[in-house]
């Protein structure tokens, strides 16, 4: 059953993935990667990570995307309808470097899901129980407030910051 | 699970390096950086299944960097924007030799 609903996942993220790259309409490539944002949060439920899919609906598939929006419209891009994608040359090298990315990724991934190093740790079993015993925003919480409390930390600075930058940067007179 | 999901990681992270690659438009090679951003949590997360919650932590801080990285970004782009009237990466040739 998990089976079926991750192979319908799957094709739904690399379908709007592909659609995000070749949708002329900057509107309508944010509304695949809309898509593909929801089928990677199914995937996460089907992986045991509901916390994180819930992240990622209302804070990627929600603010993020919605800012991304608003920057559109702002600049009125939504009735762009000019091809944008490289020719000729360019778009060989751009398929080539692609290419070669995928095959190294292809190289290390052969075998990856039965290295031996995997059965030296608990496995889904582990985790299953975990999540039986504390749930999964307990086994989330616990280690992101004891031993990455610093990281943690730094995270909400890192955000002020980039708060400030981007109020600095887009209220500039140039 | 942990092959296919690292599998489709590895084909989204593709389609986003594409993305970025054979595009002009600012806005959507910013799109792409997101979806290879999110290929990336995708093996964080299938690998946690097996080799423990830490990996969903990393993504959680993945994910804070990301918003963080888009909003200086789209500052960024509005910026430029306001000088050349455009978000065509052609039009940016300041830095080209």
């Amino acid at each position: 059953m998990a089976d079926i609903f991750f192979f319908i996942f799957a094709a739904t993220a690399i379908g709007g993935g592909i659609g995000v790259v070749l949708q002329k309409n900057p509107v309508g490539s944010l509304l695949f990667m809309v898509g593909t944002l929801a089928s990677i949060a199914g995937i996460y439920v089907l992986l045991d990570a509901h916390f994180l899919a819930a992240i990622q609906i209302m804070v990627y598939a929600g603010a993020v995307m919605v800012l991304f929006l608003f920057v559109i419209m702002l600049l009125n891009l939504g009735h762009d309808y000019r091809d944008d994608i490289k020719t000729g040359l360019l778009l060989f090298l751009a398929f080539a470097t692609a290419g070669a990315i995928g095959g190294l990724l292809a190289r290390q991934l052969r075998g990856a899901a039965d290295n031996p190093i995997l059965a030296h740790f608990p496995g889904p079993e582990g985790m299953e129980q975990l999540l039986a015993e504390q749930g999964i925003v307990g086994a989330i919480a616990r280690p992101l407030f004891t031993d990455y409390v610093v990281a943690f930390e730094l995270t909400g600075i890192l955000l002020l910051v980039a708060l400030v930058g981007a109020v600095a940067i887009a209220k500039r007179k140039v | 699970m942990l092959a296919e999901a690292l599998v489709l990681s590895a084909i989204l992270f593709v389609i986003g390096t594409l993305g970025v690659l054979v595009r002009r438009n600012a806005i959507i090679m910013f799109l792409c950086i997101e979806l290879q951003l999110n290929a990336v949590n995708l093996s964080f997360v299938a690998l946690a299944r097996y080799l423990g919650i830490e990996g969903q932590l990393y993504v959680f801080f993945v994910m804070t960097v990301a918003a963080a990285e888009a909003a200086v970004g789209l500052a960024i782009i509005i910026s430029i924007f306001r000088h050349y009237e455009s978000v065509n990466v052609e039009n940016f040739n300041l830095l080209k030799w």
